[in-house]
């Protein structure tokens, strides 16, 4: 078939499926019965169907260049609102809380458990070590840091682990700018094979390690134990899970398996990133009991770790058992 | 074809053609989009000057959020680009062509954090210009592409001219060659059409100038089989 054939036959049909096209998302939805030779929307498939088929007779048969480019751009218009997003992702969210995410940490379970102990092995050591050493703490820590802290954990404070001058939603919404972004960074630098992941890891742990040992030793523990007890569970779950999440990227460029890196990165990209969705909220979250829970001084420190110990307890149980089905 | 043109197979088992984007047009993007955050958080911080730290709360916030979701946002709800790729002419796709939805979209975007490093996202630079679809670290790990919004083609027509059939028997890619330039000649100037033409002087009876260009319009009007 020639190429003025071809156009007296099916251009009129190509217009069709360009008209549908440009009526844009609502119309679509609508349906408008008004015009009835356009395309309805429920033919579009079939419609867009042929024109793939059109459009691959046109490019073997070597018709002209502006022809197939025209062709060319409608099944890209039309490929884009085939197979683009789909609703429901409200429902999603719900099972993704539900079980998705404990489900997709327990598959990681021994990146994980890296992380955690790349997190809380300093962190323990150098609690430790300060307790006997109290100056240890300052080839981590310069003296003035030290100082700003001692400051906000004050026994006289108006409020926990805040300077007078602070104040709740102010810090709140520093700590989800500041925390959310350590997560970031320690996610992001993983994919360097998983070196950024440890780093972060290891220097975090140990900077808060350091801090936490001389606050204690120095005899500020209480207000700062009970300031950190109550966000402590999202927020350190949340780092490691955020190191977690950066060690499987880089571990599937240092082991690919029988895939290609760029396979084995994309691939571990997926679940990275579910934890990464969790670990935000979490994020999120722990800002929250920051910002308004910890500073609170009105209940007495045993009830501060009592609510730790239950956040802790919440926290571990639903990562142990979240999203196991009943039997199995 | 030229070399940014990438072929993606659909299930329909037919390939649409994406032209990749490559850092300068990237960059650029890059740039609008931070003139625009910035805009943004300078006419925030004016507007919550008065309220003190609460300002300085939705200041923070509003930071945080214009860091690192404007880019997702604009990407998944504003059909594939922020307000500085649609300047540019840019669109993410998947690597499949199809747009991309919350997932790929953050993970390209949280890595960001990897791709700035250590300035001026030299890392990104470095990968983009290491493979052949222009990936920064985040677009390999997203698995998405950087191409450019289809313009809307140009739907001028082989202008109709008296068919006449060529005197020597054409291969399918010199006919193609020769339908373009019978599309093309209306959009260039009569000159550089008739400089065109003469190059296959024995194609076009060895004639010259408008002449040239009229005779091989007419083997073009020949070959669509337009009587």
């Amino acid at each position: 078939m020639k190429q003025a054939a071809f156009e007296a036959r099916y251009l009129h049909e190509i217009e069709r499926f360009e008209k549908w096209l440009d009526l844009g998302r609502r119309k679509w939805r609508r349906n408008d019965t008004a015009d009835r030779a356009a395309l309805q929307t429920g033919d579009v498939p079939a419609a867009y169907r042929h024109l793939c088929q059109l459009m691959a007779l046109a490019r073997d048969r070597q018709y002209s260049p502006d022809l197939v480019d025209r062709l060319n751009h409608l099944v890209l218009r039309g490929h884009h609102v085939l197979y683009g997003p789909a609703g429901g992702q409200r429902a999603q969210l719900f099972a993704f809380l539900a079980s998705g995410f404990p489900t997709v940490v327990r598959t990681e379970r021994s990146l994980v458990v890296t992380a955690a102990i790349l997190f809380f092995g300093p962190f323990l050591l150098l609690l430790a070590a300060v307790q006997f050493y109290p100056d240890f703490v300052l080839h981590f820590v310069s003296p003035a840091q030290l100082a700003q802290y001692e400051e906000m954990y004050d026994a006289d404070n108006v409020r926990l682990g805040q300077r007078n001058s602070d104040d709740n939603i102010m810090m709140f919404a520093f700590y989800i700018w500041h925390n959310v972004k350590i997560g970031i960074q320690t996610f992001a630098t993983g994919m360097a094979f998983g070196l950024g992941s440890i780093f972060y890891l290891v220097f975090n742990g140990t900077i808060i390690g350091a801090i936490s040992g001389y606050l204690t030793s120095a005899g500020h523990g209480e207000p700062f134990w009970s300031f950190v007890s109550g966000h402590s569970a999202m927020e350190l779950t949340a780092i490691v899970l955020s190191g977690a999440a950066g060690l499987k990227l880089g571990s599937a460029l240092i082991a690919p398996g029988n895939r290609t890196r760029k396979g084995a990165l994309i691939e571990a990209a997926k679940p990275a990133i579910r934890i990464m969705y969790g670990a935000a909220l979490m994020f999120l979250i722990a800002a929250f009991i920051e910002g308004f829970w910890s500073p609170l001084k009105i209940f007495s420190p045993q009830i501060k770790y009592a609510v730790g110990i239950i956040l802790w307890a919440l926290v571990l149980s639903y990562f142990f058992l979240g999203g196991r089905r009943r039997g199995t | 074809m030229l070399d940014t043109a990438r072929r993606v197979a659909t299930p329909e088992g037919i390939e649409i053609t994406l032209r990749v984007a490559g850092p300068v047009p990237r960059a650029l993007a890059y740039l609008l989009d931070l003139v625009i955050r910035i805009v943004i958080m300078v006419a925030i911080s004016i507007s919550v000057a008065m309220l003190g730290r609460f300002g300085l709360a939705v200041f923070l916030l509003s930071a945080f959020l214009l860091e690192w979701l404007y880019p997702v946002v604009f990407e998944v709800l504003g059909s594939g680009a922020t307000p500085g790729k649609r300047a540019m002419g840019l669109i993410v796709l998947n690597d499949d062509g199809t747009p991309i939805r919350w997932p790929a979209s953050l993970t390209r975007n949280l890595l960001r954090a990897l791709d700035f490093l250590p300035f001026m996202y030299f890392i990104g630079y470095c990968s983009m210009v290491a493979n052949r679809d222009f990936k920064r670290l985040g677009d390999l790990a997203a698995n998405t592409l950087v191409v450019y919004r289809e313009q809307k083609p140009t739907t001028a027509r082989i202008p109709e001219a008296d068919p006449v059939a060529p005197l020597l028997p054409l291969s399918l890619s010199e006919q193609r060659t020769l339908l373009d330039f019978a599309e093309r000649s209306a959009r260039i100037t009569p000159d550089r059409a008739a400089e065109l033409a003469e190059i296959i002087s024995p194609l076009a009876a060895e004639q010259n100038g408008p002449a040239a260009v009229q005779h091989i319009v007419g083997i073009a009007n020949h070959l669509v089989g337009r009587r």
